[in-house]
């Protein structure tokens, strides 16, 4: 498999009235195509602002980031990113929210509103897409978001901490979907969160960073061993609370 | 359907009913209370006509609107208020999104808004006339004067606080300024807009009255400082009524756009 991701040498420094703040310190990882790559890290390490600037949307401050092993500065079209909040626009119905990303690239034809339709289809929200965001739950509500993301047909997908907002017996149902989904779709994805099973439980890797400034602590492989992986059924796995203690006390000993 | 209606939701629904009779009620028995109450006392000479006016000659003079030419004073007063409004408004929302689009210019203009903001607009009254002449211009000015700056400073207020997610969502997918501006910024204020309506319909009345004291030759503002001069108070009291009328209808002209906008924007 090709590395569809590489990040080099990557630093970030905060620039305050107070002084400087170095927030992330020469992170380098790498991701090849079709893995899953959890970050998790102690609060404030920097992990979602790594994100962001892997994204584009925030600059780096040193270091560089290669997709396909060609350079990226700025948005690239081959990254999709998705927030914590589904951020639907609650006066578009649900068609119009999915093809939003295509509207603001000018790519709407009739091959891409059909791909977006296929993708409600395929994941039981054809019916909704007369219906506005209001009328939706809170897991459909992110389902949508995914698919606008996926629309426009994204190399690698970033999420950041995308199921923290919604409540725990959700936050179960929809990391499956969308796992689910994104496995169906062949997406590489690169997820920031603080939950650690939420990691274990969806990744082939999981990249543990220090805290600030954040730095790569350890990289753990995370394998169960089980075709038709899904973060419910790991769940149950000998081995998830063992990869559970692992994480927990390679975090801990950072709080201190 | 109505075999449906459970005996708990009929009572239910009767309750509301009830209620809303009882409200309607007591409002119409105010009014007419009172102007009955006016009128008795006004004609047992317990208070002076001459001063408090009294309903009966309230309502003649209004039967007489064109001998008085109160359709042209009302016409004027109508024109001038939309007109201003409409400058207002559109200048207003216009200057919002300049401010919006640099954060420098805000920052700039900042104290200057804040400052003309809580400065009484009528104090620039006279120098309106000086500037612009003593006529239906200068009473415009100062129509767009009191709505102006609320108008900026709320819906820039309300563009600045459009949800940061959603912008950045929007960035996600190379968004350029232009597009944010129009894709989310200006359909998430919606509300803010209709609001500074709301606000500046009354605001623009309450200019072109205060301009047509100051200057004018015709409307509602002018026949009331006239009434007031020559002692006929009926007709500064037949004024200040259709005041309250047009005031009421221009609001529910305003209510009832909301009702369009909010219609069409959820049929696309």
């Amino acid at each position: 498999m090709n590395e569809i991701l590489e990040v080099k040498n990557i630093s970030k420094k905060y620039q305050g009235k107070e002084g400087e703040i170095l927030a992330i310190n020469n992170v380098n990882f790498s991701i090849k195509e079709g893995e899953f790559v959890s970050i998790i890290g102690p609060s404030g390490c920097g992990k979602s602002t790594l994100l962001s600037i892997i994204s584009g949307l925030e600059e780096k401050t040193t270091g560089k980031i290669y997709i396909e092993g060609e350079e990226v500065n700025g948005i690239s079209d081959r990254i999709g990113y998705m927030l914590q909040r589904d951020c639907l626009l609650e006066w578009r119905n649900i068609l119009s929210n999915t093809i939003f990303g295509l509207e603001i690239k000018n790519k709407i034809s009739k091959e891409s509103k059909d791909y977006a339709k296929n993708l409600l289809k395929k994941y039981d929200l054809y019916d909704f897409i007369d219906k506005y965001p209001s009328e939706l739950s809170g897991g459909m509500r992110q389902r949508v978001a995914l698919i606008r993301t996926l629309t426009t047909k994204p190399k690698i997908l970033l999420l950041d901490e995308a199921f923290s907002a919604l409540d725990y017996q959700t936050r179960i149902m929809v990391t499956n979907d969308i796992y689910e989904i994104l496995r169906k779709e062949k997406i590489t994805v690169l997820m920031v969160t603080h939950d650690i099973s939420e990691a274990i439980s969806m990744s082939d890797r999981v990249l543990v960073l220090t805290k600030r400034p954040g730095t790569i602590k350890n990289i753990h492989k995370i394998d169960f061993g089980i075709e038709n992986r899904t973060p419910i059924n790991c769940r149950e796995k000998p081995e998830f609370s063992k990869y559970f203690n692992t994480l927990w006390k390679e975090l801990g000993v950072d709080e201190k | 359907m109505k075999n449906n209606i459970s005996k708990e939701r009929k009572e239910y629904l009767r309750k509301i009913r009830i209620r809303k009779v009882i409200i309607l009620f007591f409002q119409l028995f105010i009014l007419i209370g009172f102007l009955a109450l006016w009128e008795i006392l006004a004609n047992k000479q317990i208070i002076d006509s001459f001063i408090m006016s009294q309903p009966s000659r309230i309502f003649d003079t209004f039967l007489n609107l064109s001998s008085n030419d109160l359709v042209k004073h009302i016409l004027v007063t109508t024109y001038e208020t939309i007109i201003g409004f409409l400058i207002g408004t559109i200048l207003g929302v216009f200057i919002a999104i300049i401010l919006w689009w640099s954060d420098y210019l805000s920052e700039i203009f900042e104290p200057y808004l804040v400052v003309l903001n809580s400065l009484p607009k009528v104090a620039l009254g006279p120098v309106i006339i000086i500037w612009v002449g003593a006529g239906m211009p200068a009473i415009i000015v100062m129509a767009v004067a009191i709505s102006l700056v609320v108008t900026i400073l709320e819906n820039l207020n309300g563009f600045l606080k459009t949800d940061k997610d959603i912008i950045k969502m929007a960035k996600t997918f190379k968004a350029t300024k232009f597009q944010i501006l129009t894709k989310i910024v200006i359909p998430a204020n919606i509300g803010t807009f209709i609001n500074s309506l709301k606000v500046n319909i009354g605001l623009s009345l309450v200019g072109v009255i205060s301009g047509e004291f100051l200057v004018s030759k015709a409307g509602l503002g002018y026949l009331i400082v006239y009434g007031g001069q020559v002692f006929k108070l009926d007709l500064v009291m037949t004024s200040v009524i259709i005041l309250g009328i047009l005031a009421g209808i221009m609001y529910g002209a305003v209510l009832l756009l909301e009702k369009i906008i909010t219609k069409t924007r959820f049929s696309n």
